[in-house]
């Protein structure tokens, strides 16, 4: 969906999106990591259950939540990449444990 | 020009239910109110229709309560089909929870009190200690000593309860006016004009149901409605999958599954700013009683302020001097919403408070002191 500038320098870090690695520039937020290997919604509404993506990229919109290294409703936009990262589509409201 | 059969002047929750009140009475309804920046309680509020601390001291406010909590359930279904919106209303009770021996002692008193005073209305009440309070609420705190259950209690989302009287209202032919903040109306006995938001509207009878607005306008209907600011703050947390159904005064999770937190008590005049100290109080509290809220995460925190008397409770009055004026004022619109609508606009139609609601005039404010 989305094109990459491209970046022959980039450092390159391996993540892994619902079980598949995927290597991503360093510098990449999640939801740009998420973008540029996009195979469907990264999240479900917990009303609804409608479909969204990242959508301001600033952290104002709330829309990128997915859970990272086990963390549910982490907003994707705003964190940096880290080499063996666990990024999981967020599906509706989070459990909490008692 | 607009002539109608009545001004609702205020379009929060209170002339909200008052409005749709005299629309679903056949009224036609004009409502004034004010833009996106008023001080606004209705869309501070917490949302919960409360019984369990309400009126010890005060049979009358208890009862008007409770009678109000009793009607929810109809109300929220007829509002349902008037606006098409659910707003999320729930009766499954308040379980309190109590973090010392002196909040103990203090909640037994405020129950004794109500009990006794509620004569053959009755007050049901359970009070649970430690172990009875963990079976009843999981994942309760240590710190929590004992609680207090009682069945009468709900709570709904008054976002969506203001959205809903708003349609519901539009949907019976009434008339919403924003920005439009009225500073002067014209009265005269059964007669009433205002000019504002670049409307003119005229009708035999006029509501004031304008929260704190109130006070300032009251003197030209020959009314007297003493209001102060009273602040609170709240947090919400991020939205979580359901686990608790009834409300615990200061905790609710609502229909959407984000944790609400409440609040503090304030006096901070007309400031709906928010503090980390009060904050932090409230958030405190509530990981006292429900230690799992600590790994959610706060998605916002906000102030509104509350509407309160002189002794807290609603003022219902009609002008003596313009017969046709009335004034509704209360801190709890959301509990008593149910009456407002039900109840009150139908004796705002018929030109009467009647006897009942006569303890509720501003004129208890204006007793003489014996010499």
């Amino acid at each position: 969906m989305f094109k990459q500038l491209p970046d022959d320098n980039a450092e390159l870090v391996t993540v892994i999106i619902e079980e598949q690695s995927v290597k991503v520039p360093s510098d990449y937020s999640v939801a740009a990591a998420v973008l540029a290997n996009w195979t469907g919604p990264s999240r479900t509404t917990p009303v609804s259950g409608a479909p969204r993506g990242p959508y301001c990229m600033m952290g104002a919109c709330f829309d990128c939540l997915m859970e990272i290294d086990g963390v549910p409703n982490q907003q994707a936009c705003m964190i940096p990449v880290a080499e063996g990262m666990s990024i999981r589509r967020q599906d509706g409201a989070r459990g909490v444990e008692i | 020009m607009v002539a109608c059969d009545a001004i609702v002047v205020g379009g929060g929750i209170v002339g909200g239910s008052i409005a749709f009140g005299l629309a679903r009475a056949g009224l036609k309804v004009v409502v004034f109110d004010e833009g996106d920046d008023a001080v606004r309680a209705s869309r501070a509020n917490f949302g919960l229709v409360a019984v369990q601390m309400k009126g010890a001291g005060n049979p009358d406010y208890h009862r008007w309560t409770r009678q109000s909590a009793d009607l929810w359930a109809d109300f929220a279904a007829e509002l349902e089909e008037h606006s098409g919106i659910d707003v999320g209303f729930g009766r499954q009770g308040c379980a309190w929870a109590c973090l010392s021996e002196d909040e103990r002692i203090l909640k037994v008193q405020q129950l004794e009190q109500i009990r006794a005073e509620a004569g053959t209305l009755g007050f049901d009440y359970q009070l649970l200690d430690k172990a009875e309070m963990a079976d009843l609420v999981p994942g309760i705190g240590p710190k929590v000593v004992s609680g207090a259950y009682t069945a009468y209690d709900g709570h709904c989302s008054p976002l969506y309860l203001l959205r809903s009287l708003h349609r519901a209202t539009l949907g019976l032919g009434g008339r919403y006016i924003s920005n439009a903040s009225v500073d002067r109306i014209e009265a005269a006995p059964n007669s009433f004009t205002v000019n504002a938001g670049g409307e003119t509207a005229t009708a035999p009878k006029l509501v004031l149901g304008a929260g704190l607005g109130n006070t300032a306008l009251a003197p030209q209907l020959g009314l007297d409605v003493p209001l102060r600011p009273q602040r609170g703050q709240l947090l919400v947390t991020e939205r979580v999958r359901p686990k608790m159904a009834f409300h615990m005064g200061r905790i609710r999770q609502t229909a959407e599954g984000g944790f609400m937190l409440g609040t503090s008590n304030e006096d901070a005049g007309f400031d709906v700013g928010t503090s980390t100290g009060a904050l932090s109080a409230v958030a405190q509290r509530a990981v006292d009683t429900l230690p799992y809220l600590a790994r959610l995460r706060i998605v916002r925190a906000w102030a509104g302020l509350r509407i309160m008397s002189p002794d807290d409770y609603p003022i219902y009055d009609q002008s003596p001097r313009y017969p046709g004026a009335f004034a509704v004022a209360c801190h709890s619109g959301v509990t008593l919403a149910a009456a407002h609508v039900l109840n009150v606009a139908r004796h705002i139609v018929a030109g009467r408070i009647p006897a009942d609601l006569a303890c509720f005039s501003s004129r208890r404010f204006n007793v003489q002191a014996a010499a």
